[in-house]
């Protein structure tokens, strides 16, 4: 492992490769796509929030002049026997059988030509359920009555997932269980405890390309083209649902119209591969925003934290609660629920400590990975939790974590070593650029002002393998095979970087071949900020390959070591013209050790963690309860970036997204109803949003078991923003916040309710 | 639904035909026709800014602008504002500030940025987050947005006979 780099590719600021593709308007989408003989497929999504389908009726859509076909799930059965599909568990079906589990679940869907005819067509269906009660709570799911999934069906596809069983009879999707020490003695000899509850509320990724799938059938073939963030879990899960082998399935992707998890695993993949092949025709599904809504969401949480700490402001104990709202179907949640479960009990060094953490089934419309992948529900809790003993101590907040802050050298909560994590070396940055121990303006009349500081961690995903090829070409030009997904973390760049790094060439010149499963090869995914680490390590061996047998074939040749012969006279001198390949090939697991059942130790829990805190400073209006963010400070450890431009608009970005979901952002249900599916009614930031100021920071830092020193940052900035502004929040005003989001009406209610 | 009529106008400064149907938008014509991508539809509502185009010199929400109202106009879109291999100002300086990552919302921004700079050859940082509060970027590149901007009307001279090309 080397940090300085040779060639200067690696740690330049260079501008997005496809920039010009992008200000152009010809960057390629699977949006754009069309296939000629395509229909268009519009969902008809259930009205009830959980019953039993009595009776769907076709009729006058089948009838409806320009539709080509309905299908129903009997249609897709007769197809796929056992249509269930689903990473964790297969629990989801491609179209609803017997019941419906929550609204806006798919039910029958009308082909057409024109997709203004296969949406009116889907107008004319008629279905009558018998509605049943429901859960959608993921506290009352612990205990509720109504049970979602009668049979619960592991997949069994990932290896950190092997275990999943579920509780049958119950709502509980999976447990993650971890003991560290004596909790109950550390509590009966604490000298305080605290103890509060912290909720989140569900919200949407919002990816403006909605999510986009065609199937396209061949003679014993089936090519899907479609916006995903993980084609070769597609192509995987395809092959299984169609009983087919996986190279009978191709998976193609282009540049994604942002993801931020909405686009991972199935979404309609499933369903437009079911379509194609029973229409013989290629299928476009194109969700509207609204119905994006119905299909993937952020899990809302509920989490009970209880602090032992003593008399010098030592935490001694720790015990966490976390209930997470999976929705109707699992998706990934049950990883949600693991692994962010490793870190519940925060950056700080607590030598007893226990964390249950619950995935639930609930009537709600499925959540799944959300760019922090529960950890920013998470340090919501525990950072807002940390402000509160502070007061409740009269310590200083930033001392008090000073005085319990995790250093590298110590055990986290599962026993693993820290290391490589500059947790500290990140909250000194905060302290540093807010000015923390400066005299502070604190507002005057109506307008109060406040600051406010939180920092978190995240353990990466494990055990997960990335693949890539490097092949030269017999003119020494080059191109990089990896399913890694540019979704607009501008991973493209940072790959060829990488590559050009190794080979010494300049990136600009090194072609990235779009994932196309017929072509490049596996890759877990482009998930929870793994690709610069996994698939940066594995471009890096497929590069270090190719120069290998660069080398090789120059010895071949009888020519000295180190001689400068252009490539394209070494192929000239092996082939006697242009032609001919050097391929490069290498591929990435990082290693892992399982959790203990019961106890969720493991001495390695993680490749690398990540760390981030935001700093705020906000004005509170307490006659409207309006909050204005004049600062917001983000500050992470990535290592050493790859490229540093990219890495810092990767850390605004987090933060504005997240600041969405910290003041405005929240799907209002109403009688199990979902109110506001859509951009008028769910705001998400615009530049009017946006804080007076944002500042972000990479702290000096090597990742020493990274490419170059280097490891992930897309999530890194979402951890620390909303208690960061709650904390600033009850700096201003003297109140607590303890549900997002905090709109103005919340926190006007909180200085009523206080008497301010 | 099937009601079609013929339409006449100019399109990235070519004069073009086209049958469309009553209930289609521009978007739908000028993707469908004319396989231009740059302008998408995304909300649906006319609410983020990514199926901007320019009627006449004005930027609409394509998305809900009927194509028959495009009979007789002028409509310029993302794939019309280079000059073969030469970007316009405006995008040059949406490349070097970085002021997209995805770039599903870029064309729009761009040509929002373009009116802007016309009705405001040298906005503050306050009219620029004004004037482009109607387009969203999920990925939140506002702050690059904000410095390519200021880079474009640093860089652009006000072209004379107001906006496009």
């Amino acid at each position: 492992m080397s940090t300085t780099t040779k060639t200067g590719q690696v740690g330049r600021s260079l501008p997005r490769l496809e920039g010009r593709a992008k200000v152009t308007g010809r960057a390629d989408y699977i949006h754009n796509l069309h296939v000629p003989g395509m229909l268009h497929g519009k969902i008809f999504r259930s009205a009830v929030v959980h019953g039993r389908i009595r009776r769907v009726d076709i009729d006058a859509a089948r009838r409806f002049p320009g539709v080509h076909a309905v299908y129903v799930s009997d249609d897709i059965r007769r197809l796929i026997p056992n249509p269930y599909y689903g990473p964790a568990f297969h629990d989801q079906p491609i179209l609803a059988i017997d019941k419906v589990r929550h609204v806006g679940e798919p039910v029958a869907v009308v082909l057409a030509e024109d997709p203004h005819v296969a949406e009116e067509g889907a107008r004319l269906i008629v279905a009558e359920y018998d509605e049943l009660p429901a859960v959608t709570d993921e506290v009352e799911a612990m205990t509720s009555s109504v049970i979602v999934h009668d049979v619960l069906k592991p997949a069994g596809t990932f290896p950190d997932l092997k275990h999943i069983e579920g509780r049958k009879g119950t709502n509980v999707a999976l447990e993650f269980r971890l003991r560290r020490g004596d909790v109950k003695s550390a509590f009966a000899a604490a000298d305080h405890i605290f103890e509060h509850a912290f909720r989140t509320q569900p919200v949407m990724h919002t990816p403006l390309e909605p999510l986009v799938s065609v199937a396209e059938p061949a003679d014993g073939t089936l090519t899907i083209h479609t916006a995903s963030q993980s084609p070769s879990f597609v192509r995987i899960e395809i092959a299984r649902l169609l009983g087919w082998p996986e190279n009978r399935v191709r998976v193609k992707t282009a540049f994604l119209g942002g993801g931020f998890g909405a686009k991972l695993y199935i979404k309609l993949e499933a369903l437009v591969a079911a379509l194609a092949l029973l229409a013989r025709r290629p299928v476009k599904i194109s969700l509207a925003m609204d119905e994006q809504f119905f299909t993937i969401t952020k899990h809302p949480s509920t989490f009970r934290i209880k602090s032992a700490v003593a008399k010098d402001g030592r935490i001694t104990a720790r015990e966490c609660e976390v209930w997470w709202n999976g929705g109707a179907y699992a998706d990934i949640g049950p990883r949600v629920t693991q692994k962010s479960g490793f870190t519940a009990a925060g950056p700080y060094d607590i030598d007893n400590v226990a964390i249950d953490s619950y995935a639930l089934y609930t009537n709600r419309p499925p959540a799944g990975a959300l760019r922090g992948f529960g950890i920013p529900q998470l340090v919501w809790a525990y950072e807002s939790h940390t402000d509160m003993i502070a007061r409740g101590l009269g310590i200083d907040p930033v001392e008090f974590r000073r005085r319990n802050i995790l250093r590298d050298g110590r055990p986290q909560a599962t026993g693993t070593v820290m290391k490589d994590a500059a947790i500290e070396k990140v909250l000194d940055r905060l302290v540093e650029r807010l000015g923390w121990s400066r005299p502070f303006d604190r507002g005057q009349g109506t307008v109060k002002r406040g600051h406010g500081i939180a920092i978190g961690f995240k353990a990466s995903i494990a055990p997960t393998t990335s693949v890539a090829i490097l092949n030269i070409y017999a003119d020494g030009s080059c191109a990089l095979y990896c399913s890694t997904v540019d979704m607009g973390q501008g991973s493209d760049t940072a790959m060829a970087q990488i590559a050009a790094e190794v080979l010494d060439l300049s990136a600009e010149t090194v072609r990235v071949v779009h994932p196309d499963t017929d072509v490049t090869p596996y890759d877990m995914a482009t998930l929870g900020s793994r690709s610069t680490y996994h698939m940066g390590h594995a471009v890096k061996r497929a590069a270090e390959d190719a120069r290998a047998k660069v080398d090789a074939l120059k010895a071949e040749l009888g020519l000295p070591p180190g001689t400068n012969v252009p490539l394209a006279d070494l192929f000239r001198r092996k082939y006697g013209m242009q032609a001919g390949n050097i391929v490069g090939v290498g591929s990435f697991v990082p290693s892992y050790a399982s959790p203990d059942h019961d106890t969720g130790l493991t001495p390695n829990a993680t490749p690398f963690w990540m760390v981030g805190g935001t700093g705020a400073e906000v004005e509170v209006d307490t006659e409207t309860g309006h909050v204005r963010i004049a600062r917001l400070i983000n500050v992470a450890d990535l290592g050493t970036p790859i490229n540093p431009r990219i890495v810092e608009t990767q850390l605004s970005g987090g933060a504005i997204m997240q600041l969405g979901f910290t003041m405005q952002e929240k799907m209002e249900f109403a009688g199990g109803q979902l109110l506001n599916p859509n951009l008028a009614d769910y705001k998400i930031p615009g530049l009017r949003d946006l804080p007076a100021r944002i500042e972000n920071e990479a702290v000096d830092a090597v990742e020493h078991g990274g490419p170059f020193g280097a490891k992930g940052v897309g999530e890194s900035a979402t951890f620390g923003v909303s208690p960061a502004i709650a904390n600033a929040i009850d700096d201003a005003v003297g109140v607590r916040l303890t549900e997002l989001p905090l709109t103005p009406e919340a926190v006007f209610h909180a200085l009523q309710n206080a008497g301010r | 639904m099937t009601a079609t009529r013929r339409i006449q106008f100019t399109l990235n400064g070519r004069p073009e035909t086209a049958e469309i149907g009553t209930h289609e938008t521009l978007v739908d014509v000028i993707r469908d026709r004319f396989a231009l991508f740059g302008a998408r539809e995304s909300c649906g509502q006319g609410l983020c800014g990514c199926c901007t185009v320019l009627v006449d010199g004005r930027a609409v929400s394509g998305c809900l602008f009927l194509a028959a109202s495009a009979d007789g106009t002028r409509i310029d879109t993302i794939e019309g504002l280079a000059d073969g291999n030469a970007l316009d100002p405006v995008q040059e300086a949406f490349v070097e500030c970085g002021a997209f990552q995805c770039g599903f919302c870029t064309p729009g921004f761009i040509l929002m940025t373009k009116q802007l700079l016309d009705d405001i050859p040298e906005p503050s940082e306050d009219e620029i987050r004004h004037y482009l509060s109607g387009n969203l970027c999920r990925c939140g590149a506002y702050p690059e947005v904000i410095e390519a901007v200021k880079l474009a009307s640093r860089r652009r001279k006000p072209m004379p006979g107001g906006a496009g090309r």
